[in-house]
């Protein structure tokens, strides 16, 4: 094992804190939908996936966006298809056993994965166009441009959203469809349109997540196995709903996974972190901020 | 409206045709002899019995787990590495296997049977991932590079054939064997308590039976014929790495399966592995290579439509409940 040198350890920190950012930020739609609705997507990672390949569309010849530049447009399909995804597919199984809630989400994920593996095959590609190239140099602690940019926008999301759901009538609504259904419609709000919006705006919020994700990460058919699944173990860390908790466990994970791999070996790092997930949940079975229902 | 007698004269119809059936894949390698047929059809008992194993847990007891490749991979490696390491056969290997896998399943599920809806699910799912980590770490049990097992004299004690008809035959004997468990585990207490915690935690607990005992029974039997199944599969291809038999998505595959036949039934999975995956290797044959991935958008379509409008599964078709 090499020795374990202040730099190294700036440098392994400042990497945890930029990944642990954007994992908060592609699980805040995720804890956003359930904190609504009681639902876990499980097909989270393919609505990432899904906005990176927009990224990546319109970074061909054709339209010749950057995948910021193509931003508006990403948040827009995805809030779109977040909606149509509701309707078709969530609302009929709203009150249908959670088994069926759970593998209507699994049904999606596959069928997702395979509809992007059957139109741009198993390749890797990138986003042809790329904005924020190369590093900054921070006292010999390299932080590279796309990620800086990405943990930006990561606090700006979690800033709107937490803001748009506790400052705005909207966000009131859904907060309050969240706490008592039959209670909010007699305050005559429509749960319906609540859980639509909910799942557009977590959609749109993961399209966000991918279109920073996509500056710097490969896009392909695959790639929202992994980041699907550490959206589930952040928002299960944190607390199902809670949106905070999702930021906290975030940075907890992105700053485990690093100091695993420096401490302990590369091959470790989500050995580490899953491990660190179980301990916590098995002690707090509600995750960190998550409310007892 | 059926009389009481309408369901004896079902349930007697059902059992002349499952036996039918069963005599006819009794005589099928008699008459088909092309190895692909016969690849297809030993695939599809492995696939029905390992989810019909899921299915005790997930689908009668509604713990769902989405760690169940775990359980293979313990079994695979366990015949395997018995073979190689310790000169075992690879039937003791097996059912050492699979006294780990339920030693296993004992230690993880009693701590995380305390989680509840989508916690257990998601921490089933890190356990996976977990397993999948240190197995592909693991220099001795091959690491990332994985293990061949070597070519040994054909024949029962050595788990090895030339020809596929006896594999063919110890895997339906396999189903068999586990459809029968589910069979009398449906009909005997353990059915009824396991399906009184699905439908209601709390009201099982009140009226006296202790959960974490029963779930544990529940993940101790589908974990034990899980491990049978990942050893069938490590002699079956007699080469085995964790990408085979510790993925995630083997986990996932079984439970819809499970789901697409008919989740708490008996036959469900049966049926579910009997489309499920001659579908992925027809459209594997005919549209070239794994590479299309078309067969995952019609499963993926199949499980929607499916959670949509039938959650009873293709099982709920046929018994009309």
């Amino acid at each position: 094992m090499s020795e374990i040198t202040g730099p190294i350890l700036a440098q392994t920190l400042t990497t945890g804190i930029l990944w642990g950012l954007m994992y908060a930020l592609i699980a805040l739609g995720l804890t956003v939908i359930f904190g609504v609705m009681e639902i876990c997507n499980f097909a989270h990672g393919d609505f990432l996936m899904m906005s990176m390949f927009v990224a990546y569309v319109f970074s061909l010849p054709l339209f010749g966006l950057n995948a910021i530049q193509s931003m508006p447009l990403n948040i827009a399909i995805m809030f779109v298809v977040g909606i149509i995804i509701y309707k078709i597919l969530i609302k009929p199984v709203i009150n249908a056993p959670p088994l069926a809630q759970i593998f209507s989400t699994f049904g999606l994920l596959v069928f997702l994965r395979g509809l992007a593996q059957f139109i741009f095959t198993a390749d890797y590609h990138s986003v042809e166009k790329l904005t924020f190239v190369g590093r900054v140099d921070l006292w010999g602690t390299f932080l590279p441009k796309p990620q800086i940019a990405a943990a930006i926008g990561a606090m700006i999301m979690f800033a709107a959203v937490y803001l748009f759901i506790m400052k705005t009538k909207t966000g009131w609504a859904l907060l309050a469809v969240a706490e008592n259904k039959q209670a909010a419609a007699l305050m005559g709000i429509d749960s319906d349109k609540m859980f639509a919006l909910a799942w557009g705006i977590g959609a749109a919020c993961v399209s966000v997540a991918g279109a920073l994700l996509a500056n710097f990460y490969y896009v392909f058919p695959e790639v929202g196995a992994i980041f699907g699944f550490l959206s589930f173990v952040t928002v299960a860390l944190g607390g199902f709903g809670s949106i905070q908790g999702a930021f906290w466990a975030g940075l907890i994970i992105g700053l485990t996974e690093a100091l695993a791999g420096t401490l302990i070996a590369p091959s470790f790092k989500y050995l580490v972190v899953f491990a660190i997930f179980l301990l916590v949940v098995l002690i707090r079975p509600r995750g960190l901020m998550g409310h007892a229902s | 409206m059926p009389h009481k007698g309408d369901g004896i004269l079902l349930q007697k119809k059902a059992f002349a045709i499952v036996g039918t059936i069963w005599c006819l894949l009794l005589i099928f390698p008699q008459f088909v002899t092309q190895p692909f047929y016969l690849h297809l059809m030993i695939l599809i008992f492995l696939y029905a019995m390992i989810s019909g194993a899921w299915n005790i847990l997930g689908g009668y007891a509604g713990q769902v787990s989405l760690g169940h490749a775990v359980f293979f991979g313990i079994g695979a490696y366990s015949s395997t590495l018995g073979v190689l390491n310790f000169g075992l056969s690879p039937w003791i290997g097996m059912v050492i296997g699979g006294l780990i896998a339920v030693l296993i399943s004992l230690i993880t599920g009693y701590p995380t049977f305390r989680l509840k809806g989508h916690y257990f699910v998601i921490a089933t799912l890190a356990l996976g991932e977990i397993f999948f980590v240190i197995f592909t770490n693991w220099e001795w049990a091959g690491g990332a590079v994985g293990k061949h097992l070597p070519f040994l004299d054909p024949g029962m004690i050595n788990f090895q054939f030339g020809p596929k008809a006896p594999y063919y035959y110890i895997a339906l004997a396999f189903l068999t064997i586990q459809l029968l468990v589910t069979y009398f585990m449906e009909r005997s207490y353990l059915g009824y308590y396991f399906q009184a915690i699905r439908e209601d935690q709390d009201a099982a607990k009140a009226l006296g039976i202790e959960i974490t005992k029963y779930k544990l029974v529940a993940m101790a039997l589908s974990a034990f014929f899980v491990a049978i199944g990942g050893s069938f599969y490590a002699q079956y291809l007699l080469y085995i790495d964790p990408e085979s038999v510790f993925p995630m998505m083997l986990s996932i595959q079984i439970c819809l399966i499970t789901i697409l036949g008919g989740v708490g039934t008996v036959l469900g999975p049966v049926i579910g592995a009997a489309i499920m995956i001659p579908l992925s290797e027809f459209s594997r044959a005919w549209l070239g290579g794994s590479g299309s991935a078309l067969d995952l958008v019609i499963y993926g379509l199949l499980i929607m439509i499916i959670a949509v409008y039938k959650p009873s599964g293709l099982m709920g078709l046929l018994t009309r409940k």
